[in-house]
């Protein structure tokens, strides 16, 4: 089953097997390679392609709904920082006593608030469970209930996008008081372990990047399994013409709900794997621009390609963090550029250089 | 007061085997579809204006009438696109029309092809006919289960029906005009339908091309009943037994087509134009 997935998926399994060396080789060469070795991967670049991968996730969830789907959503940055913001609370639980006030029972900037008991939104996430089924609810119910009403009004195209524009950006709104209980513009930071791992300790950073690169591969290969499977080939034909599909008798809105809370879903997933490896969740995460960025590195490698949006991510975000070393103020001219570019001359991205004729079919 | 409930010739809703809509289908009394007094109104314009139709059960019909005469508007209305603001359609005599939706109606045996042919472009024709294959249309059945055999017999039937079998593999983007309205009849064949309403099947064919259409619809009517929409007049007179003039929102005249013809009423609103 799994194999025949991958028949017609050269570059999925060349992907595949490169997060499996990754994860082979990374904590070797980080934990047990000496760090006066040249072969020696320092913790800072484990971080970093911890992040990316996080970054290629969020990218194959965005594709899923664009380049499959045909919805462009501007506002996917919405869902990777709820999910990050699920998992920013179970690491605030974690501190403890040890924040700067040492108050067992509240973060510190509740104490800061002067408030005196954890509100009824922070209950249950001292646990880890629940956290984690926080991080897939939330973004999922948020999805649902806001595709639920646009999609069953039949909003789409450029509507559609601008209204996933501004949830993201009411949500940024709402998330930068104080009031909300989400530490206001500083979000939520200074964490300290994660089930009893020093989040500072390398071997935390390592294995938070393998469980970064299997969830990718998990991600990837679900993705594959749905795009291939007779749902895949029916959300092509809603992407392509609508009103045969309908007439053909399908619930256009179903399929469009489901695959744009699953693909929040995942987004979810992104921004908790995301979060610990940063070590901070804040309002900035939900500003419009990320959503557009993502949308840029899908569009560079390639969207309709769940490998090509997952490359596009991870190479982007390698020239943002060369380029931003070196010409910080050049970087946003630089990315517009790519866009262009890659929108005039290369319409399906990398990816669309690699792949041959074959088709979605 | 227990009586009714013991009556022996009463079947109660609860116990009532569920109807699936092919089987609610009703031709008994003769029509397949029955609208009347269709009123629609678009900002003070009426599209139609208390239109009466009705089709019998294995009609082949054709429908013309100059531009907005009303006759995209009428497909609208029969397949729920548009509801209309006055008036009544039903698909046989037991199923209402104007409480469903597009993929409601679809699925009770009403087939629509479009005026500009409109096919899933991206994806194979075996692919778009596997689309379109009768069955659930649910999303976790789409996700889980695979072709069954019957459907993959009917993409094999359909494509030799439609004669794309030798471009079978193609997708269906790289099709000829022509190749792209049979492609689109044959997934509405796929979907079982009782009724077919053709929005100019015809346009853009060569006349090789339309010949074999004409023999695909006459092949069809008697199973299916088929409405045609159409301008070439030719192509009506091949195959048309009855027609229908739609002017300005209603039927103006009804007959063969030799009396449509002649009909001045007709010759100085459409055909005299």
């Amino acid at each position: 089953m799994l194999m025949r997935l991958f028949d017609s998926d050269r570059a999925g399994s060349v992907m595949l097997t490169l997060l499996a060396l990754l994860i082979a080789v990374v904590p070797v060469a980080n934990l047990l390679v000496p760090p006066e070795s040249s072969l020696h991967l320092s913790t800072y670049t484990v971080t970093l392609l911890g992040k990316y991968l996080c970054y290629a996730i969020l990218a194959i969830a965005l594709d899923l709904v664009w380049g499959y789907c045909g919805v462009l959503s501007l506002g996917h940055g919405a869902f990777f920082a709820l999910g990050g913001y699920a998992m920013g609370m179970y690491l605030m639980r974690q501190i403890g006593e040890r924040g700067v006030y040492g108050n067992p029972e509240l973060p510190d900037f509740m104490v800061f608030l002067d408030w005196q008991a954890l509100p009824w939104y922070w209950q249950g996430f001292d646990h880890f469970w629940f956290a984690l089924v926080m991080v897939a609810l939330v973004p999922g119910l948020l999805a649902f209930v806001f595709g639920w009403l646009a999609f069953r009004s039949r909003v789409t195209g450029v509507y559609l996008s601008i209204i996933t524009q501004a949830l993201t950006y009411a949500l940024m709104l709402a998330f930068f008081r104080n009031e909300m209980g989400f530490g206001g513009n500083n979000g939520l930071t200074d964490f300290k372990d994660l089930l009893g791992f020093d989040l500072q300790a390398g071997s935390t950073r390592v294995a938070l990047f393998v469980v970064s690169a299997v969830s990718l591969a998990v991600v990837y290969v679900s993705c594959r399994a749905i795009v291939n499977s007779r749902l895949g080939r029916a959300v092509v034909a809603i992407r392509d013409a609508e009103d045969r599909a309908r007439f053909l008798g399908y619930r256009v809105h179903y399929f469009k709900l489901w695959v744009f809370t699953f693909s929040a879903v995942l987004a979810g997933i992104a921004g908790a794997l995301y979060v610990p490896q940063v070590g901070i969740i804040n309002p900035s995460e939900f500003q419009p621009l990320n959503s557009i960025e993502l949308v840029i590195w899908v569009a560079i490698g390639g969207r309709g390609t769940l490998w090509g949006a997952a490359g596009g991510a991870v190479l982007v975000n390698y020239a943002k963090t060369s380029f931003t070393a070196v010409l910080p103020e050049v970087w946003l001219f630089a990315l517009g550029g790519l866009f262009i570019v890659s929108t005039l001359l290369l319409p399906r991205g990398l990816a669309g250089l690699f792949k041959r004729s074959k088709d979605a079919s | 007061m227990k009586e009714p409930l013991l009556k022996r010739d009463r079947v109660y809703d609860f116990l009532a085997p569920v109807v699936i809509p092919e089987a609610l289908l009703d031709t008994r009394h003769g029509p397949i579809l029955y609208l009347e007094d269709i009123t629609v109104t678009f900002d003070g314009f009426k599209a139609l204006n208390n239109l009466n139709l009705t089709i019998g059960d294995g009609e082949l019909r054709c429908i013309i009438g100059a531009n907005g005469a009303g006759k995209t508007t009428m497909m609208d209305v029969i397949t729920g696109r548009t509801r209309p603001d006055y008036g009544s359609a039903w698909f046989g005599s037991r199923i209402n029309l104007l409480g469903m939706d597009e993929p409601a109606i679809a699925a009770a045996g009403i087939g629509r092809k479009f005026q500009k042919p409109t096919v899933f472009e991206n994806l194979s024709v075996q692919g778009n006919l596997e689309l379109a294959a009768a069955g659930n249309k649910g999303v976790w059945r789409m996700l889980s289960a695979p072709l069954s055999a019957e459907q993959r017999d009917a993409v094999n039937e359909v494509l030799s029906l439609v004669n794309l079998q030798a471009v079978a593999a193609h997708v269906a983007g790289t099709l000829s005009h022509g190749q792209k309205q049979w492609l689109e009849i044959g997934m509405l064949l796929m979907q079982r339908p009782r009724l077919l309403l053709l929005d100019e099947p015809v346009a853009g064919m060569t006349s090789a091309e339309i010949e074999r259409t004409t023999e695909l619809l006459l092949e069809l009517a008697g199973t299916h009943s088929v409405v045609v929409v159409e301008h070439d007049m030719e192509f009506v007179r091949s195959i048309a037994r009855r027609v229908t003039v739609l002017h300005e929102g209603s039927v103006l005249v009804e007959g063969k087509m030799q009396d449509i013809q002649n009909d001045p009423s007709v010759i100085e609103v459409y055909l005299g134009e």
